[in-house]
């Protein structure tokens, strides 16, 4: 048996029936990766020895029966934006490439109690801007579908390790779909929570009014159990909303007989990829077969998500990342005369071009005599995106579209025009815009290629959509596996 | 609306960032592309739309009392400063 091709329910009989060690486990894995990282390129940092260290931990743990929690054992990959003790987070950028985290996020903090294990830290495009993990400063990750092509981003590089089975789940980040596009690109389940479900404490901050971290898992029931652990009020995080603990699994397997499900219009039109809608018209086919209604509509805004995004986002960004200037951490450049010089110069140097091109955009949208025609625009335009999912989610339960406009494209073909690039989030933008949670699972094959399908639930109805994700998973049985790695 | 290599040159200045003359061209280009593309914004009625800051208008300022906790350790924090002494990050003298 291939162990690194087991889910996380399936590792957890394992180790329960004792048949087999969380230490086996964590070497196995350790095995997979050696194998296929010079491929692949997923992880930005391995921290191999602690990883065993802590699994012989859960392992003796056991042996004396103690209460162990709900991941014991079971290892994890982590988006280098979130902040791990004592390990480095660099956001994939040079400025922080010597920076070593003085504390646990929130949500690493949840994973430990649970007994998850790190394993290390996953690529991605610097700060989390960008579509493809081109914009790493490090390296590209690559698609294990086609080496060829990008594994979307900008949690790229979370996506490429759970697809090609380095480890059984991963963390990311979304602002506008860095969760979603690459488990799309990468044909693995990846869920994107209402604002505020989880902490942003520990976070290396991007958009603060769109960031949230979400889970990447190979099936859906996976993502249900690992939302249970990452779910939590947060005093450290004054965002984060004070709900009813739930359990994500209770309603998971329940039919959705009678479910009333809404497709707009508007993201199935022109600029969707031909055999990328026929897999979502298929799709449909299959949510009537189990019962549901299915009805075309409107969210008559969507068409202006992108623009709103592409101000909000850089305007937040250019905010945030003014703490990058090499005084309390970071790289600092070598010769100044100055602090106004060494300011610039060290972030002159130590940022990529997409990244100065958004605190560019944020700055310039925010500056005296810009800021109502763009900032407060958008932030009107916004609430009429919202207004548009809060009237749709009166009449629909869920909302279901193609994540991408397209499958994986090439490394290299639209890294030199930003705006090409930013239309393949066009589909998952207003989301983060509306702040509501969505899911991308996998419905197909194009080319050879995975086709992700969009979920969207109103507002901390993770639970529905989670619900609705299964029954959908159960009924297709996708099984293609990733070409590379001869996992058959 | 096209941006000018000026305007940009300002916008760079605000955000302390520099680009050399041969990198300019080419950023401008591509700043200006962004900058048209949101434009289309302009176009969509919103009067009498309110802002939304934030996407659940529900929460509150979050207070706390003002207690002393334990805090991030002044040693570990320090590890990171690029440059410092006693105990005090450094920087270039600002006043003269």
């Amino acid at each position: 048996m291939e162990l690194f091709k087991l889910t996380i329910h399936e590792l957890r009989d394992e180790l329960n029936k004792r048949e087999l060690t969380s230490e086996e486990l964590v070497k196995n894995f350790f095995n997979r990766i050696e194998e296929t990282e010079e491929d692949i390129k997923s992880f930005l940092l391995l921290d191999k020895e602690n990883a065993i260290e802590e699994a012989k931990k859960i392992d003796e743990k056991r042996d004396k029966g103690e209460n162990l929690g709900d991941l014991a054992g079971i290892p994890v990959a982590i988006k280098d934006n979130i902040s791990t003790k004592g390990l480095k987070t660099t956001c994939g950028s040079k400025i922080l490439n010597n920076y070593i985290a003085p504390y646990d996020a929130t949500v690493i903090k949840n994973l430990r109690e649970a007994g998850a294990i790190i394993v290390g830290k996953t690529n991605l495009d610097e700060f989390a801007m960008g579509s493809s993990t081109e914009n790493s400063a490090f390296h590209t990750t690559r698609n294990p579908w086609d080496l060829e092509r990008v594994p979307g981003g900008s949690s790229g590089g979370s996506a490429a390790a759970v697809s090609s089975y380095q480890v059984p789940f991963s963390l990311g980040s979304s602002t506008g779909g860095s969760v979603r596009q690459p488990a799309a690109f990468c044909g693995v389940v990846g869920l994107k929570p209402t604002y505020g479900l989880l902490s942003r404490y520990g976070l290396v901050a991007f958009a603060s009014s769109l960031d949230q971290i979400g889970p990447l898992t190979r099936d859906v029931e996976d993502c249900a159990i690992v939302m249970n652990t990452l779910a939590s009020h947060d005093k450290l995080d004054s965002t984060s909303v004070e709900v009813e603990k739930v359990d994500y699994t209770r309603n998971l397997k329940k039919d959705i007989k009678g479910l009333k499900i809404g497709v707009p219009k508007e993201y199935m039109g022109e600029g969707i990829n031909k055999e990328v809608r026929e897999k979502i018209e298929e799709s449909i086919e299959i949510f009537k077969n189990l019962g549901a209604e299915v009805e075309e509509m409107s969210l008559p805004h969507s068409e202006y998500g992108l623009e709103t995004y592409y101000i909000l986002a850089p305007s937040e960004a250019s905010s945030n990342l003014a703490r990058f200037d090499g005084v309390r951490y970071g790289n600092r450049v070598e010769n100044y005369d100055s602090v106004e010089e060494l300011f610039t110069k060290t972030r002159s140097e130590g940022f990529g071009e997409e990244v100065k091109r958004r605190i560019m955009i944020g700055t310039y949208c925010l500056s005296s005599g810009y800021y109502d025609a763009y900032y407060n625009k958008a932030q009107r335009v916004r609430t009429l995106i919202k207004e548009d999912f809060e009237k749709a989610f009166d009449k629909y339960d869920v909302i279901i579209s193609p994540t991408t406009p397209s499958t994986a494209f090439k490394i290299g073909e639209k890294n030199d025009n930003p705006l090409e690039m930013y239309l393949s989030d066009v589909l998952t933008v207003s989301v983060n815009v509306a702040g509501v949670p969505a899911i991308s699972i996998p419905c197909g094959i194009s080319k050879g290629m995975p086709v992700g399908l969009q979920i969207i639930g109103k507002a901390f109805d993770e639970s529905k959509i989670l619900n609705v994700a299964y029954n959908f998973e159960q009924k297709l049985k996708f099984n293609e596996t990733p070409k590379f790695g001869g996992v058959k | 609306m096209s941006v000018s290599k000026e305007q940009v040159k300002h916008v760079a200045k605000l955000s302390r960032l520099e680009f050399d003359e041969k990198s300019m061209e080419d950023f401008t280009k591509k700043f200006s592309s962004v900058i048209n593309y949101v434009d289309k914004l302009k176009k969509v009625d919103t009067d009498g739309v309110k802002p939304t800051y934030h996407p659940h208008v529900s929460i509150k300022n979050v207070m706390r009392e003002d207690e002393v906790k334990e805090s991030l350790k002044r040693k570990e924090i320090m590890k990171n400063a690029p440059d410092s002494e006693n105990g005090y990050i450094k920087i270039p003298k600002v006043l003269d």
